[in-house]
């Protein structure tokens, strides 16, 4: 057989003082991103804030600074570009919502055929969202992951008891938080679709967490004379292997969806590849060590 | 070969062949298939979102607060009749969704009690003010967003899309969905356009209509109507044309004086055509009017020879002919320069009917064809690449036993196809690295089997007891590991929008196909593998 580690004796938990503080910070970084995007400070997409987004694919290359001087010059104010220089496409986003909608892209459009007359281009796509909309969406984003927290909250604390619930749905918000940090800190877009990727992740990161309670609760049931930690640590030992290869194919996957997947789902794979690598880690490095913090004397010991 | 074995592998292999039926007609290979087949076997297979097909989606908001102004203003034209026909003299007024009546008496309030039940008084003195009651305003919103709905339809049938999709949502919004339309602008111009049709005398008698300048510049509107309020008699109104100069293209806006109520509406029309003027080539709309519409067309010009008599369409005149003469048979023309396609929009929107309330437009996605096209390719691209990455990995970890689950993965593609054709779900974008996520969750449960089974091995098991426990072992946590995604995918299912929830479908399918590939699938296999040789090894 081919193994990944051989008979793994990592001191786990002994480790989780650095653990702790490095998931402090990784969650400081989230929490603090999410009051920014809640006061919408962050780089909201249009799907929160409302706007315009336009996406052009130009015959041929176009460059940024030229784009934005024109739009400038036509008198749009509060815009911002992306550029996929391979494909000759540009995204031009303008925030805040003009009551007709149709204006803006009607603008956006007429400006660039003056400026750039001998350069066709075709509308890949153009997005305008209103402020009722924009506020719709949002509201439903913030009720998806309030749903999820809870419906995950049930579902461990039925399998395990409610303190493990809590336990895991901590290790679970930590890896959307740190994921959430780590994407404002880049300055990426947050949109729904980053939400989508989120959530996902939080589900994906929670099968970890499961796989690695279900084993620790399995051997303190059989190994009733060895402390607490040591079983732990023996037990995510032993399903170290299979964390990292599962992590492995979901991680090949996301990358091949980041290099090839295209420029509409590119962050959305970066989101995922952040948040398995994370998910990893907290499995590891946070999930168990609440439960032995928590956990009393015999954890998961059903009363 | 157990039985139990025998019956999960022909479980396994009907599963398949219908997956490959319901998909079939995604596929190239459905043209050729002999014609009994396209008869019998479904041919409609995954439906391409938005996203990927191009297309318009719109969400408008139907402005319900007007249609209850417009009903008010037609309550106040009736009263006024009213009040003539009785001999009271009173003044009526609108002012948004109020009525003015000045001076009140006993019988005027009598006339609007027996005629309008649902006029509520606001209100005390020498004038009454009379508003629609709350009750009525809202059947009047609720009657508007329907009607809106309807006439959307009419719109939208006659300008011919394949598969649209028009829904109310909430209580006064409208979405639309047009996919594969190659015009987005001249879709939304058509759905959006309040069609409100009038015909209105010029009042070329009034000094004030000399006063008028014969042309202004675009945009100068307002000033023309600020300057002129006081001076033009109470019951008339300004509106104005569009002139564009054939040659220079310069447009310029004509003021007329006009009567403000109107002498005809458009929903005493009948029918409206398109036809070629062949002095000049070019398009005009034809109208005919209803039996009571030719009518009071009859009466109105039998009056008004040599007045003028304006078309006017959602307040801006198109054209204000000298009535030569009476004309019967109720048929009319509006000229205005139209291009073809012009002509065309406005006869459906004429035949649709007009729109009971103005819409506004809430959100507008439209989609380009070439990006679909681009993000159909660039999934195939990442799909491939990821499924064969993940295949040869399998198989260099896991040798024989990797194999084995690389056929169980192969098995779940397929069957997910066929599941999502079955349902003729729709894909999108999202969805699509849903599929690739799916691929990846996929190997997990195999894996977790394999890694137990290794466990069993390296205690010291045999072969055919390590793949027993090991799978038995490994179960409860495939479960779980896939409970927690699918409560994940409910939730975006719930909430999230088009694209989102197309992402959480195929989440969804995938991961519960996957619980059932990797736990009669894979399974199968071993179990073939263990009854017919003694195993002495696993390859795993």
């Amino acid at each position: 057989m081919i193994e990944l580690i051989k008979n793994p004796n990592i001191n786990f938990l002994g480790r989780k003082n650095i653990a702790f503080i490095f998931s402090g910070i990784l969650v400081a970084i989230g929490i603090f991103a999410m009051v920014q995007v809640a006061t919408g400070r962050a780089n909201l997409g249009i799907d929160f804030a409302g706007g315009t987004a336009i996406q052009f694919k130009f015959e041929k290359p176009v460059a940024m600074h030229a784009v934005r001087l024109a739009l400038e010059k036509g008198g749009l104010k509060d815009f911002d570009l992306q550029e996929f220089p391979a494909v000759n496409k540009m995204l031009i986003r303008v925030k805040n919502t003009e009551t007709d909608l149709g204006k803006v892209s009607d603008a956006v459009t007429n400006i660039l055929s003056q400026a750039f007359p001998d350069n066709k281009y075709v509308i890949d796509s153009s997005t305008s969202i209103g402020p009722k909309v924009g506020g719709r969406l949002k509201a439903d984003a913030a009720k998806a992951i309030a749903f999820a927290v809870v419906g995950i909250l049930i579902y461990v604390a039925f399998r395990f008891q409610f303190k493990f619930g809590v336990g895991a749905t901590i290790a679970t918000f930590h890896d959307v938080l740190a994921v959430l940090g780590l994407f404002y800190l880049m300055g990426k877009e947050i949109n729904l679709i980053l939400v989508t990727a989120l959530l996902t992740v939080a589900g994906y990161s929670l099968t970890d967490t499961v796989v690695v309670f279900d084993r620790i609760r399995e051997n303190l049931k059989i190994k009733q004379r060895e402390s607490v930690e040591a079983v732990m640590n023996s037990s995510i030992n032993e399903v170290l292997s299979r964390t990292i290869i599962t992590s492995a194919t979901v991680l090949i996957t996301s990358i091949a969806l980041f290099l090839f997947g295209g420029e509409v789902i590119h962050d959305f794979a970066l989101a995922m590849i952040l948040g398995v690598i994370v998910g990893t880690y907290s499995s590891i490095f946070v999930a168990s060590p609440i439960v032995l913090v928590w956990g009393g004397k015999r954890p998961f010991a059903k009363t | 070969m157990k039985k139990k074995v025998l019956w999960k592998l022909i479980l396994i292999g009907v599963t398949v062949v219908l997956a490959v039926i319901f998909f079939l007609p995604n596929t190239p290979a459905f043209k050729y298939m002999p014609d009994w087949w396209k008869k019998t076997m479904p041919d409609k297979g995954i439906v391409l979102g938005l996203d990927l097909q191009g297309g318009l989606h719109l969400v408008f908001e139907v402005e319900g607060d007007k249609a209850v102004e417009i009903t008010a203003g037609r309550y106040a034209a009736r009263l006024q009749d009213l009040f003539a026909k009785k001999k009271l003299t009173a003044e009526v007024n609108v002012n948004g969704p109020d009525i003015t009546i000045s001076p009140s008496s006993a019988e005027i309030k009598q006339v609007v009690e027996d005629n309008y039940s649902t006029l509520m008084p606001v209100g005390t003195g020498n004038k009454i003010v009379y508003r629609i009651s709350d009750k009525e305003a809202r059947r009047i919103k609720d009657n508007a967003a329907d009607q809106a709905l309807e006439t959307i339809r009419n719109r939208i049938d006659q300008f011919g899309v394949a598969e649209p999709t028009i829904v109310r949502q909430g209580e006064n919004e409208i979405v639309v969905q047009l996919p594969g339309v190659k015009d987005p602008k001249r879709a939304i111009d058509l759905i959006g356009k309040t069609a409100q049709l009038e015909f209105k005398l010029v009042d070329d008698e009034s000094k004030v209509a000399a006063e008028l300048p014969q042309s202004i510049a675009p945009g100068e509107e307002e000033d023309i109507l600020r300057k002129f309020a006081d001076k033009i008699p109470p019951d008339d109104e300004i509106l104005f044309e569009k002139r564009v100069n054939a040659e220079t293209g310069a447009v310029r806006k004509v003021p007329f004086l006009l009567k403000k109520q109107a002498s005809l509406t458009g929903d005493l029309l009948s029918d409206a055509k398109v036809n070629i003027d062949t002095r000049f080539s070019e398009p005009y709309v034809s109208l005919s009017f209803n039996e009571a519409g030719a009518k009071v067309f009859e009466e109105i010009t039998a009056e008004n020879v040599k007045k003028r008599l304006a078309i006017i369409l959602d307040n801006t005149v198109y054209s204000a002919p000298v009535i030569q003469e009476k004309i019967s048979g109720g048929n009319a023309q509006i000229t205005g320069h139209f291009s073809m396609e012009e002509a065309k929009d406005l006869s459906i929107v004429l035949r649709a009917g007009a729109l009971p309330a103005p819409l506004k437009m809430l959100q507008n996605v439209t989609v380009g064809p070439s990006l679909g096209m681009d993000s159909i390719e660039a999934g195939k691209m990442a799909g491939l690449i990821g499924t064969i990455a993940v295949i040869i990995f399998m198989i260099f970890y896991y040798r024989l036993s990797g194999v084995i689950a690389d056929f169980a993965l192969l098995l779940n593609i397929v069957l997910l196809l066929g599941a999502m054709a079955s349902l003729n779900a729709t894909l999108t974008l999202p969805g699509i690295a849903g599929i690739i996520l799916a691929v990846g969750m996929a190997v997990d449960s195999n894996v977790l089997m394999f890694e137990r089974m290794r466990d069993e091995l390296r205690a010291g098991k045999t072969p055919r007891s390590a793949v027993d426990s090991g799978y038995d072992k490994a179960f409860w946590t495939i479960f779980d590991s896939h409970v927690t995604t699918l409560i994940t995918a409910a939730v975006l299912f719930q909430f999230g929008t088009g694209p989102i929830k197309g992402f959480a479908v195929t989440l969804s399918l995938g991961v519960t196909i996957n619980l059932f590939t990797a736990l009669v699938g894979t399974k199968s296999v071993f179990d073939i593998i263990n009854s017919k040789h003694d195993l002495k090894k696993l390859s795993i």
